[in-house]
């Protein structure tokens, strides 16, 4: 069965509004639906670190003088779901998947553009939801994680908000995963092979295959959740027979692969951005593409590696220590690569590398600590104390905010065609690395001197190291200002770029920059070697 | 092969080859399938996880009668089969057949609907009498949902196909094939429903 190219969207494009008025339609244009899911995740980035300084400035004393503790604690449930469900999953999935893969596969778009569209316009009205969930009578204070008893005994009119604004941003997670799968298998440009794709498609195909298998789940356990709330069943509630560790397993049978979804994403791009500035070959390719698929095998059966402390039997306990220090090869097998690929490379310092290397820096040490937090006697000495928040505050920020700042970097020339300031740029660099480190780093200490997680607070002992991490978050929020006046002065008069500023070798580069709208003039080039650097060129045709 | 809408097509200034590519809408509905599996997935397991670890009450043990379901699993595999009857003969190009044969097939799973609200009327057992209670009208509930969603699907495919050459015909056979896809999909389900919920 074959199939014409759309004509109906041909149509459409040129009836679509030019410039920047099409970030505001139904555009079909991969590229505008990218641009669209970043500057929206973008800006619930900056809501949600707003939402992270108020908890700051509260734990910068001992006492809850600057909130009370159930603002505390619905501050604190807004913080982790927008920043989870709204700036990472929907950017380093939708915003760079959408806008590269296409580029990588060699297709003109998406396999469903519609689809497309309609996954990324269910992301501001659900975010808007969440947003207003706040100013309900009972708004969420269960943490992002939603826990029965907690979810369903609180006040809950605002928790009913949350739980749907969650399932339709889960739908959208789903349309986007459906449409990168087929985009990645079925619409690869003939005679592209799946071992010739850029290391990204690879990470986006693990990625949405973790998204379709695991995320029904959280909807289905959200759907019986509400239940519970409205309806007055008891699937989670004690007092009427229900369990609330199956809401456990539910949720984190979706929930922990959502670390990968989150961080496998970041590895794709990272693997993208290192050759590049690094002037070499990606070092391992074959070990890089079945370690990801690894990780998305592994990834689906360490889950109660979280619940350790809900009761889990013995035999459980073991299976998942051990299943959680498998993960630790295939990661471990990436990292060397990417150091082996900087290794004796031609390395240019910008913007783009600087980040990249911050987050192999940060990412380690969040690693390191994830290993150890899988071994269940330390995990039952540290469960919900500091010592988690500083563990996976290095995977999300560390990993993959740092990743997201680095691929902006690396692609802002490719979007718009002008260079992003290399002064402000390392600057921000600077400025988001110390404020990061300054903040989490003390975290592991207060952790493990018994600081519990998620309450406003804490033994008067703690106030010093505190305020060390507050003074950390001060620097992260300030680090935001280089970076926001370093895109609005590039947009306007940024340097010319030119068409491929890196002399890069993937594909997106080798169509002008920015990109027509179906992308290539012509036909779809065919790169074999999207990491053939140090070669000659004539090589490389 | 099929074309969407081949009179209409713009040739693009840009190329001279008319670009084609193979029809993968059913791959995106199959992937998309697997997901909505494993929401069934998850309610099972929670079902089952409930069996194994939490004991009911006294006197919340109920013995379910079979009939109605078993006359229900009757009713979805058979529709299954017309379901497939349809896309046969509109392959040979007998839209009228097809539709007939389509508004069987809905008439079907109206029944079944029917049959399942009639269990709900009169089972011992409301939404919030006790954890199998609740976890039963979840997981029925869910499936009767995609059922009625089915249903409701096939009523439009088959209202398309009432002209030879219209919308629905055997040049254009992916609303109709995409449907039956579903809707055997969800008589699988129910099969796994009614012998993990009724005899297991």
């Amino acid at each position: 069965m074959t199939i014409s190219i759309d004509p109906q969207k041909t149509n459409n494009e040129s009836l679509q509004p030019k410039g920047w008025l099409r970030y505001f339609s139904f555009s079909l244009d991969h590229k505008v639906i990218g641009i669209q899911y970043l500057v929206c995740g973008f800006l619930f980035y900056l809501i949600g670190g707003t939402l992270a300084s108020a908890i700051r400035i509260e734990l910068a004393s001992p006492m809850s003088d600057f909130m009370p503790r159930d603002v505390y604690n619905q501050v604190l449930t807004l913080h982790g779901t927008i920043m989870i469900f709204l700036w990472i999953v929907p950017v380093v999935n939708g915003a760079f998947g959408n806008y590269l893969i296409p580029f990588y596969v060699g297709a003109r778009d998406m396999a469903f553009p519609r689809l497309n569209a309609v996954a990324f316009w269910l992301i501001p009205p659900s975010g808007l939801m969440l947003v207003a969930s706040y100013f309900v009578e009972g708004a969420a204070q269960a943490g992002w994680t939603a826990y029965p008893p907690l979810s369903i005994t609180t006040p809950q009119s605002g928790q009913i908000i949350w739980i749907l604004s969650v399932l339709l941003l889960g739908g959208s997670s789903i349309f986007g995963g459906i449409n990168f799968i087929a985009t990645i298998i079925k619409l690869r440009r003939p005679g592209l092979k799946l071992m010739q794709l850029p290391m990204y498609c690879w990470a986006m195909l693990g990625t949405s295959l973790l998204v379709v298998l695991s995320t029904p789940v959280l909807a289905g356990t959200l759907i019986l959740l509400s239940f519970d709330i409205i309806a007055n069943t008891g699937f989670f509630n004690p007092v009427l027979g229900g369990n609330v560790v199956v809401y456990q397993h539910l949720f984190w049978f979706y929930s922990h692969p959502a670390v990968y979804i989150m961080v496998l994403p970041a590895f794709g791009l990272v693997s993208e951005i290192l050759p590049v500035h690094a002037r070499k070959p990606l070092f391992g390719y074959t070990t890089m593409v079945f370690s990801i698929m690894g990780i998305v095998v592994l990834g689906l059966v360490v889950w109660a590696h979280h619940m350790f402390t809900s009761g889990t039997p013995p035999w459980m306990r073991l299976f998942f220590t051990i299943a959680t220090a498998f993960i630790a090869v295939p990661t471990g097998i990436k990292f060397f690569n990417w150091v082996a690929t900087l290794w004796g490379g031609k390395i240019s310092i910008n913007s783009a590398m600087l980040f990249s290397c911050g987050f192999i820096i940060n990412f380690v040490f969040g690693g390191i600590t994830g290993v150890a937090l899988a071994q269940v006697p330390f995990d039952i000495h540290v469960h919900d104390t500091y010592f988690v928040v500083a563990h996976f505050h290095y995977i999300v920020y560390g990993g993959t905010v740092f990743i997201i700042f680095s691929s902006i970097y690396h692609w802002f020339p490719k979007v718009t065609g002008k260079m992003l300031n290399e002064k402000l740029g390392i600057l921000h660099f600077i400025i988001t690395f110390i404020g990061f480190n300054l903040c989490f780093a003390p975290q592991h200490w207060l952790g493990l001197n018994g600081m519990p997680r998620r309450v406003a607070e804490y033994d008067p002992q703690f106030q010093f190291v505190n305020q060390i991490s507050s003074l950390g978050a001060l620097l992260m929020a300030i680090s935001t200002i280089p970076f926001l006046i370093n895109v609005f002065l590039s947009v306007r008069n940024g340097k010319n770029a030119g068409d491929n500023p890196w002399n890069a070798l993937t594909p997106e580069w080798l169509t002008s920059s920015p990109p027509p709208v179906e992308n290539w003039e012509g036909e779809a080039p065919l790169v074999e070697e999207p990491y053939g650097y140090g070669k000659e060129i004539s090589e490389q045709k | 092969m099929t074309t969407l809408d081949s009179s209409k097509e713009i040739q693009k200034n840009n190329s001279e080859v008319n670009e084609t590519h193979e029809d993968f809408r059913m791959f995106g509905l199959i992937t998309f399938l697997i997901a909505d599996g494993m929401t069934f997935a998850g309610f099972f397991a929670a079902y089952l996880t409930y069996k194994a670890v939490n004991p009911l009450p006294d006197g919340a043990i109920y013995e379910l009668e079979l009939p109605i379901p078993t006359l229900n699993t009757i009713l979805l595999l058979v529709s299954s089969a017309t379901f497939h009857k349809a896309g046969k003969a509109l392959l040979k190009d007998k839209n009228s057949d097809s539709q007939k044969w389509l508004f069987f097939t809905a008439f079907l799973g109206i029944i079944f609907l029917i049959c399942q609200l009639f269990e709900y009327f009169h089972l011992p057992f409301g939404l919030t009498d006790n954890l199998f209670a609740s976890t039963f009208y979840a997981l029925t509930g869910f499936h009767g949902l995609h059922v009625t969603l089915g249903t409701l699907m096939i009523l439009i495919i088959a209202w398309q196909s009432r002209i030879n050459g219209g919308r629905l015909s055997s040049q254009n056979m992916f609303p109709l094939e995409a449907v039956e896809l579903y809707w055997h999909f969800v008589d699988g389900i129910w099969v796994v429903l009614f012998i993990i919920l009724y005899l297991f």
